[in-house]
C-alpha cells in the first residue's frame, strides 16, 4: 500500500477554523455566529481579524439558528459554531424549519462529535448527530478525516449554495491528506485500492482504517479503503462499484448505527449490490468519560476493531 | 388622523375579515381568531407603514423594509393582506391549503410567494430570524427596518427571551417586533396556560424600547404606535410594539374566546359570520 505520512497530529477543528479564516478574508458575506465557545470550536482567529461579521450569541443555540438563517436571507454566508450536540440534538427543529424548509445558506459548524470529546462524558459526546442531519431534506452531511481536509471541507461549504452540516472533532489525530487538496462534496476518496473487502471509513475512523489495512496486508489480506468524506449526498456510485468489486464491506464511523453511515450504505447496496456487511460504530449505547484512546479501544472504534469486522465479513463472503 | 386614511384602512381591513373567513371556511382549516386580532394593525404595517412594495420584492429584502410572520399560523390574514396589496392575485386566495398551492397552511418559500420572506410554523423562531435580517442590514450600512410579528402565547417559547436578550445585546436597534396581545391560546386563556405576566414589564426588563398600545384595533393609536416605533429606532435599543388586541375581533362568535384559534366556521357560521363583516369596494375573491 500507499505510504501515509502523519504530518503531525492536528484536530480537525483547527482545520476548521483555518478554512473558516482564509473564506472569510476571501468573501466578504461570509459572517459566524457562536455560542460562547468560541476557541473552542476554533472560531476566535476569524472572530479577531472580522470582529463586525463574527456573533457572540451567548449559550442560546436555538436563537444562533434563527439569526443565522436571517443573516442568510439577506445575502449572507452565515457559519454558526459549537459542540455537534448543540447544534444538533438541542436545535434539531430551528435546523429542520430555519435552514432546511426555509433553504438558507447556513453552514452548521459541529465540533467535538463522537466519543473523542473525550473526559467529558456522554452529555457531550454525540453518536445521533449524522442521523438527525441526514435526515433532513436539502442537509449536504460533510465529515471529513483530518485537519488538511476538514480545512479543505469548510472552504467547500462555504462555497456550496445551500445548508451544509460540517462535522469534526476535538483530539489532536494523525494529518497525512494533501494540504493543498480540493475538496468535491459528494465524491468518496479512494485511498487504497484492494480486491478481497472494502472498508468505507469516514472521520476520525478513515486513518484507523489506513492501519488496518497495513496489518491486513501483513496478513495477505487486500482491502480497498474510501474515504467517506460526504455522507450525504452520498457517492453511491463508488460505493456500488468497490462493493461489486470487493464482495465484502465494512463500514466504520464515530458513530451510532441508528441513522449512521453504516446503515446508509446497508440502504444503498441491498437496493443495487447485496454484500455481506459488517460495522464498526458505537451501536446503541451512550458514552463515558474516558481519554479519546481509551474510548476508541473500548468501543472497538479503531484499527483493532476494523481488522476484526474485515475477518468476520470475509468469513462470509 | 388624516380621515381618507382611516377610510382607507376601514376598507381594507373589512375586507381582510370577509377573506379571513371565506378562506377558512373553504379550506375547513386554518386559524381565523389571530387572523382576526392582529387584521387592524397589520392592515397599516402592509398598506402604509413599511417600506416595501410588491414589484420590487425580493426574499433577501436589500434596500427594503422585512417583514417577518413568526406566529406562522395566522397565514389567512397574511395571505389576505399579500392579495390586497398587490403581492399576489386575489384569487389565489383561493387555493389556501389546498393540494398542489403555494399557500400552504404556514408560510413557504418554495413557491416564491412575494411577500414571504421566511417559513414560519414552528413558534418561537420568527424574531431570531428577523434580529439576524436586521444585523446583516446594520454590516450592510442600509437604514431600512425589519418587522416582526409574534403571538402572545408564542412568547411562552424560551427562544423568544433568547431573542430578546441577545437583540438588546446586540443593539439591534432597527428591528421593530411587534405583540398580538390577544390573550388567547388554544387551551384557554394566556394567563390560565402560560402565565405570561407583565409582558410590558418583561420587554422592559430584557432591554427593550417598549410601546404600548391600548387599543390595537384603534387605526389612530395604530398609527400613532407605529410611529412612535419609528422614532425609537436607531436609539441604541430594540423597539416592541404590544398591541392590546381581542382575538376573533369582528365576529361575534368567535370573538374574545379561545375556541377560534384553529378552527374553521362550518358554512352556515361562514354566512352568519359574513353578515356581520361588511362588504368593501375592492370586493371578495373569487371561490
Amino acid at each position: 500500500m500507499k505510504q501515509y505520512i502523519d504530518q503531525g497530529k492536528k484536530d480537525t477543528r483547527s482545520g476548521f477554523g483555518a478554512g473558516l479564516l482564509e473564506a472569510g478574508r476571501k468573501d466578504e458575506r461570509i459572517v459566524a455566529l457562536c455560542a460562547d465557545l468560541t476557541g473552542s470550536v476554533k472560531m476566535d482567529a476569524f472572530a479577531k481579524e472580522f470582529p463586525e461579521r463574527f456573533f457572540q450569541c451567548g449559550i442560546a443555540e436555538a436563537n444562533m439558528v434563527g439569526a443565522a438563517a436571517g443573516l442568510a436571507i439577506a445575502g449572507k454566508v452565515a457559519f454558526l459554531g459549537s459542540f455537534a450536540e448543540f447544534v444538533t440534538g438541542r436545535v434539531y427543529d430551528q435546523i429542520r424549519q430555519e435552514v432546511c424548509y426555509g433553504k438558507t445558506n447556513v453552514k452548521i459548524a459541529a465540533s467535538h462529535a463522537g466519543l473523542t470529546v473525550g473526559e467529558d462524558g456522554a452529555t457531550h459526546q454525540t453518536m445521533e448527530d449524522v442521523a438527525l442531519m441526514r435526515a433532513l431534506p436539502g442537509m449536504v452531511v460533510l465529515c471529513p478525516c483530518d485537519c488538511n481536509q476538514t480545512k479543505a471541507a469548510t472552504l467547500a461549504a462555504a462555497a456550496y449554495d445551500g445548508p451544509v452540516y460540517l462535522r469534526f472533532g476535538r483530539p489532536g489525530v494523525p494529518n497525512f491528506t494533501d494540504p493543498d487538496q480540493k475538496f468535491e462534496i459528494g465524491k468518496a476518496v479512494l485511498l487504497e485500492e484492494g480486491k478481497d473487502v472494502t472498508v468505507f471509513a469516514t472521520g476520525h475512523l478513515v486513518w484507523e482504517a489506513l492501519q488496518a489495512c497495513a496489518a491486513l496486508e501483513a496478513e495477505g489480506i487486500s482491502a480497498e479503503i474510501i474515504d467517506i468524506a460526504t455522507i450525504k449526498p452520498l457517492d453511491e456510485a463508488a460505493v456500488v462499484a468497490s462493493a461489486r468489486k470487493t464482495g465484502a464491506v465494512v463500514v466504520a464511523e464515530e458513530h451510532n448505527m441508528p441513522g449512521g453511515l453504516g446503515e446508509l450504505i446497508a440502504g444503498v447496496l441491498a437496493a443495487q449490490a447485496p454484500t455481506p456487511m459488517e460495522y464498526v460504530n458505537g451501536g446503541d449505547a451512550f458514552g463515558q468519560s474516558g481519554t479519546p484512546s481509551e474510548l476508541l479501544k473500548a468501543y472497538g472504534l479503531d484499527a483493532a476493531g476494523i481488522v476484526v469486522a474485515v475477518k468476520k465479513v470475509l468469513a462470509r463472503k | 388622523m388624516d380621515s381618507n386614511k382611516r377610510s382607507s384602512f376601514a376598507e381594507m381591513a373589512a375586507q381582510a375579515r370577509r377573506d379571513i373567513i371565506r378562506m377558512v371556511g373553504a379550506a375547513k382549516s386554518g386559524h381565523p381568531g389571530g387572523s382576526l386580532s392582529s387584521t387592524d394593525f397589520l392592515t397599516v404595517l402592509f398598506s402604509d407603514v413599511m417600506k416595501q412594495d410588491a414589484a420590487g420584492f425580493t426574499r433577501d429584502a436589500k434596500g427594503k423594509d422585512a417583514f417577518i410572520l413568526s406566529a406562522g399560523h395566522i397565514t389567512p390574514i397574511y395571505y389576505s393582506l399579500l392579495s390586497l396589496n398587490g403581492y399576489i392575485e386575489r384569487d389565489e386566495l383561493a387555493t389556501f391549503r389546498k393540494f398542489g398551492t403555494r399557500l400552504q397552511g404556514h408560510p413557504c418559500v418554495n413557491g416564491g410567494v412575494k411577500g414571504i420572506t421566511q417559513v414560519s410554523g414552528s413558534l418561537g423562531q420568527g424574531l431570531s430570524c428577523a434580529l439576524g435580517i436586521a444585523l446583516a442590514k446594520k454590516l450592510d450600512k442600509e437604514d431600512n427596518k425589519v418587522f416582526v410579528l409574534v403571538g402572545d402565547g408564542e412568547s411562552e417559547e424560551g427562544q423568544i427571551w433568547e431573542a430578546a436578550m441577545f437583540a438588546a445585546h446586540q443593539k439591534v436597534d432597527n428591528v421593530i417586533a411587534m405583540t398580538d396581545w390577544n390573550g388567547q391560546q388554544i387551551d384557554g386563556t394566556v394567563e390560565n396556560v402560560g402565565g405570561l405576566g407583565d409582558l410590558k414589564a418583561k420587554w422592559e426588563a430584557f432591554g427593550w424600547n417598549v410601546v404600548f398600545c391600548e387599543d390595537g384595533h384603534d387605526f389612530a393609536q395604530i398609527c400613532a404606535a407605529f410611529d412612535k416605533a419609528l422614532s425609537a429606532c436607531g436609539k441604541g435599543k430594540p423597539v416592541m410594539i404590544l398591541f392590546k388586541t381581542e382575538m376573533g375581533h369582528g365576529v361575534d362568535f368567535m370573538a374574545g374566546t379561545c375556541a377560534w384559534h384553529g378552527k374553521a366556521p362550518a358554512a352556515e357560521q361562514v354566512e352568519a359570520a359574513l353578515k356581520q363583516l361588511p362588504t368593501t369596494k375592492i370586493g371578495d375573491f373569487k371561490m
